[in-house]
């Protein structure tokens, strides 16, 4: 399932670790404008979720589908869980828990992968 | 008594923030496992579920207020650096107690030595929010 979403989503996650980096090293705390890249790549990761419950439907693999759905799940909770962790903190390190999630993000994609590929 | 540095705040955010990503994929790998595979790899699976509750712990212990939580802080992250040194050693030395591979194994090696670094980050931080005297 490495395809063109999963590429373009990973892209996307790391560009808002690099974005929310660039807030850590300027010494500034999550702003609407990091939260709203995190809302972004949320809705990526909601394409991602109907997109693999789609193709997991309609596919005669052996796909591990209750750990591929529970990845799915964990995808989707990511940025928003992100970003309320990060709203919270008034220092940089509000963006450091960004930088975490646009991590975390294309990690998940790979192990999404992984599994659809007949591992666990 | 209020806390000279709260836990949660600062770079303790993102500290909570990673081993609450630890916490929810130990908590889901050991339950994977032990609900599919239970017999096949009896020790790993067990160390599995050991660090899963070590690292909830520790997720509680550094993001909740009061001395109580901090003192399961202290304990979690003791145990977990105790637990990824030896079962570090332990999976590098004797590669057959380990037919199945735990987060600790091989000091962490399969999650980027995070499990190694992470209870030393979670002790530092303990002890720099400290409260003194």
């Amino acid at each position: 399932m490495t395809d063109w979403l999963q590429i373009a989503l990973s892209v996307l996650s790391f560009g808002v670790a690099v974005l929310a980096l660039g807030y850590v090293v300027r010494d500034r705390s999550a702003d609407r404008f990091l939260l709203g890249a995190l809302g972004v790549l949320w809705v990526g990761t909601v394409v991602q979720l109907v997109y693999g419950f789609v193709a997991l439907a309609s596919t005669d693999r052996d796909v591990h589908a209750f750990v591929f759905v529970l990845y799915l799940l964990g995808l989707v909770a990511v940025p928003p869980l992100a970003a309320w962790w990060a709203r919270g903190e008034p220092s940089r390190a509000g963006a450091g828990v960004v930088v975490v999630a646009g991590l975390l993000v294309p990690f998940l994609l790979l192990r999404l992968d992984t599994i659809w590929g007949g591992g666990a | 008594m209020p806390e000279a540095t709260p836990r949660r705040s600062g770079w303790g955010r993102v500290l909570i923030a990673v081993y609450a990503v630890f916490a929810v994929a130990a908590t889901g790998r050991s339950a994977y496992q032990l609900a599919t595979q239970a017999g096949e790899a009896p020790f790993p699976y067990a160390l599995s579920a050991l660090a899963a509750v070590v690292y909830v712990a520790a997720t509680l212990g550094l993001a909740r207020e009061g001395e109580g939580w901090r003192r399961v802080a202290w304990v979690a992250c003791g145990t977990e650096l105790v637990g990824v040194l030896v079962v570090g050693t332990l999976s590098v030395a004797d590669a057959e107690l380990f037919p199945d591979d735990t987060v600790w194994s091989s000091f962490g090696a399969g999650y980027g030595f995070l499990p190694l670094v992470l209870p030393f980050a979670g002790l530092a931080w303990l002890w720099r929010t400290r409260v003194p005297g």
